[in-house]
């Protein structure tokens, strides 16, 4: 299989355009357009012109010719736009663009960006938007997609192994939790760490059979057993409840003193007014401590062995065969532990809604994840942040739109890949060098594709 | 026993040609750009609702000769998803030739989910259902319990159909210059592209090629069911995949054949076992397959080279 030097390849440009020089072309920028809208017309014709509506059990054929002449309009405006304003895109560009000096400088300043946000994520509560519960709730799942992202970031961002089945170990933790607090009434605390367990048991028997073979095999029985998984959820019904899920799942407890009114309840022990925002808050800073936890633990592995391992098998696995690395253990103890990540929070989500069914734990849902990850840019701690904020917030600002929510989603994906193929914050420095200079980091700024 | 038996087999072939033909489209891209097309299963959707538009079309025109408005529907899908195909990999693709090896699949997972909304948003959410066009069968025979065997008309056209397709394939591969070209891709894309080979044309005309066929397994699927939604692009692109895997992956014939696996292992396990574990079966099988024979069961074994 031909590597990344392929993007050499001779042979002329497709499009048997000549590279503009100085002026412009209008004949042949019209023509280009002209092409564009044509395909344009070609794919919108029988899907936007023409309609196949429902009406009572009949399929009737309508049309739409308004919106088949908009979109053929649309494409040749932008395409027309886009050849105009080309030449001026493809000048040579001398050294790094703004864009990159900017992530250098962000990355030189990684620690304390990450103090201030932990700061600020601390404080969010005590601060006049923490009387809020949509603010505080939206927070909350803002942090359950930062803690998943990490979690598939130690597997896809540093052990390079491409997971589309995550959701999977998050399910794993959820009924886990959910299963066990239903029958057997143990406490949250008490489940947690074995959720995390449980789902980095799966991931192990999983990863076992698969992880001996290339990556992109990975992907598809990842993905198969995330759909494995859910297939399981439905129709298991003794175990599971089918499709209906668990309800009534026991709530979460301030360490056993419960959330309620009453004697000996949380209000009561600490002289407060009792107020449904407590529990909210206390979700909160468990979800972030637990967040944090895997933060913490990944910058802490990729010191040792093992996670250095990791990165030296993403980077080159014939490499570190030769070196007598184990590549399937090493690949084993990232997938089990990104799993157990996983499986906490998907305990967490469990106690957090008091509520699962398997439609929680869809396909769509492990993609939005690794586009949590990819998007912010592979391995990046604070890529994966933003990339979740993006995620998280960019639906609930656009609830109108909420149709076009998923479409815009993965054409965002789409974009951003084409734009930055490493991700928005995508930044390879090695975690160690050989001659580090004056003792710090050197970072070397890599323009993608050159 | 026999009778009920050999109506399985005929009901997994058919269905397994269907997987095959999609099959056959994941395959000709990995083997000749080392990328899963996620979208596939989508362009495989595409197909089919266009296979509905059409039909709806034809009714309108008052076109009732059945075999010609097979044909015309036929040709409309072919061309309009291989458009679909084609853009698909202008737009998503090939600005990614040759950067990060999951760039190209995270920009096809993209890809997937915007043109599955898309289609949701633009033809609407609910099941299209269609009249049968086909109807009517041969009784092949009846067993000792009295259970008929029977083909209908639409099977013998599905699978006479498939295997005319993959006549035509294995010529355009193995005899004419284009089939040349994609293979001298395949084995090395710089070289080809050095000796005169239009690499990117080659490649576009793969995910032509690849999206043909699924428009073909659209329609089948479209006559076959008589339901459309805007969802059934997931399950069958990921059996598919599957039987791609399954048949050694960059392999034709090894398509075809795991494809024609899966639709067997589906219907059998639907007849003797339990319908709602059938998906499991099939990955239990991938993964089987994966741990004893990795290359797949035609599949050449890779070697790697630093």
């Amino acid at each position: 299989m031909a590597g990344p030097e392929a993007n050499v390849t001779a042979g002329p440009d497709s499009d048997g355009r000549a590279p503009m020089q100085g002026g412009i072309n209008l004949a042949e920028v019209v023509k280009e357009s002209a092409i564009a809208a044509g395909i344009a017309g070609l794919l919108s014709l029988p899907l936007l012109g023409l309609h196949a509506a429902n009406v009572g059990a009949q399929l009737l054929l309508r049309t739409r010719w308004e919106l088949f002449f908009a979109a053929v309009a649309v494409v040749f405006v932008g395409r027309f736009v886009l050849a105009l304003f080309r030449d001026r895109r493809k000048r040579p560009s001398h050294g790094p663009s703004a864009f990159d000096r900017t992530l250098h400088v962000i990355h030189e300043r990684m620690l304390v960006i990450g103090i201030v946000a932990l700061v600020a994520a601390v404080i969010l509560p005590f601060t006049e938007w923490g009387g809020d519960r949509y603010i505080i709730y939206t927070a909350t799942t803002f942090l359950i997609y930062v803690m998943l992202g990490w979690g598939l970031n130690i597997v896809v961002g540093l052990a390079g192994l491409l997971d589309l089945g995550y959701v999977a170990f998050y399910a794993v933790g959820a009924y886990c939790y959910a299963l066990i607090a239903t029958h057997f009434g143990w406490s949250f605390w008490v489940v947690l760490p074995l959720s995390g367990l449980f789902a980095a048991f799966f991931g192990v028997i999983l990863g076992f059979p698969v992880l001996r073979l290339r990556g992109d095999y990975l992907a598809i029985v990842t993905l198969g057993f995330g759909e494995i998984v859910r297939v399981i959820l439905i129709n298991w019904y003794d175990v599971t409840n089918g499709p209906d899920g668990i309800i009534g799942i026991p709530r979460i407890t301030f360490f056993g003193i419960e959330f309620r009114r009453g004697e000996g309840t949380f209000a009561d022990l600490f002289g407060l007014d009792f107020s449904a925002l407590h529990v909210m808050v206390f979700l909160y800073f468990v979800i972030l401590v637990l967040a944090v936890i895997t933060n913490l633990f990944t910058q802490r592995m990729r010191k040792l062995p093992t996670g250095r391992a990791w990165e030296a098998l993403r980077e080159d696995e014939i490499a570190c065969r030769s070196l007598g690395i184990n590549p399937t253990n090493v690949k084993l103890s990232a997938f089990a532990l990104g799993a157990m990540f996983g499986g906490f929070a998907g305990s967490f989500f469990s106690v957090r809604a008091g509520f699962i069914s398997p439609e929680s734990f869809t396909f769509i849902e492990s993609a939005i994840i690794l586009a949590i990850v990819v998007l912010g840019g592979m391995g990046s701690q604070l890529g994966v942040v933003i990339a979740a904020a993006f995620v998280v917030v960019m639906p609930e600002v656009f609830r109108q739109f909420e149709q076009y929510r998923m479409l815009m989603f993965g054409g965002a994906m789409v974009l951003i890949m084409v734009w930055r193929p490493r991700g928005l914050l995508a930044f390879r420095s090695p975690t160690i060098l050989m001659h580090p200079k004056d003792g710090k980091k050197t970072i070397v700024l890599k323009k993608e594709g050159a | 026993m026999l009778a009920y038996f050999l109506q399985q087999l005929i009901n997994g072939l058919t269905l397994g040609s269907i997987y095959g033909l999609i099959a056959i489209g994941y395959t000709m891209v990995y083997g000749i750009i080392g990328m899963i097309n996620f979208a596939h299963g989508e362009i495989f959707m595409i197909g089919a609702f266009v296979s509905v538009i059409a039909f709806l079309v034809l009714g309108a025109l008052d076109i009732t000769f059945i075999p010609l408005a097979l044909l015309v529907v036929l040709l409309a899908a072919m061309v309009f998803t291989a458009a679909w195909g084609w853009t698909v990999e202008r737009l998503a693709y090939r600005p990614l030739r040759g950067s990060f090896r999951l760039a190209p699949l995270i920009s096809a997972i993209g890809m997937s989910i915007a043109l599955q909304n898309f289609v949701q948003i633009s033809q609407g959410a609910r099941v299209k259902p269609i009249q049968p066009v086909i109807q009517g069968g041969v009784v092949l025979f009846t067993g000792d319990e009295g259970f008929t065997v029977v083909m209908s008309y639409l099977q013998i056209f599905i699978i006479i159909l498939t295997v005319v397709l993959m006549a035509v394939f294995t010529w355009i591969i193995t005899r004419t210059s284009l089939g040349r070209q994609q293979r001298a891709c395949e084995q090395d894309r710089m070289m080809a592209g050095l000796v005169g080979v239009n690499v990117d044309r080659t490649i576009s005309l793969t995910f032509v090629m690849g999206a043909v066929l699924a428009a073909v397994a659209g329609l089948m699927v479209t006559l076959q069911y008589g339901v459309v939604d805007f969802y059934i692009g997931f399950l069958a692109g990921m059996k598919a995949f599957t039987a791609a895997v399954l048949g050694g992956i960059g392999s034709l014939p090894g398509a075809m054949l795991g494809g024609i696996l899966i639709g067997l292992i589906e219907a059998f396990w639907s007849a003797y076992f339990t319908i709602e574990y059938k998906d499991v079966a099939v990955f239990g099988v991938l993964v089987l397959v994966l741990i004893f024979r990795p290359t797949g069961l035609l599949g050449r074994p890779e070697v790697e080279k630093v």
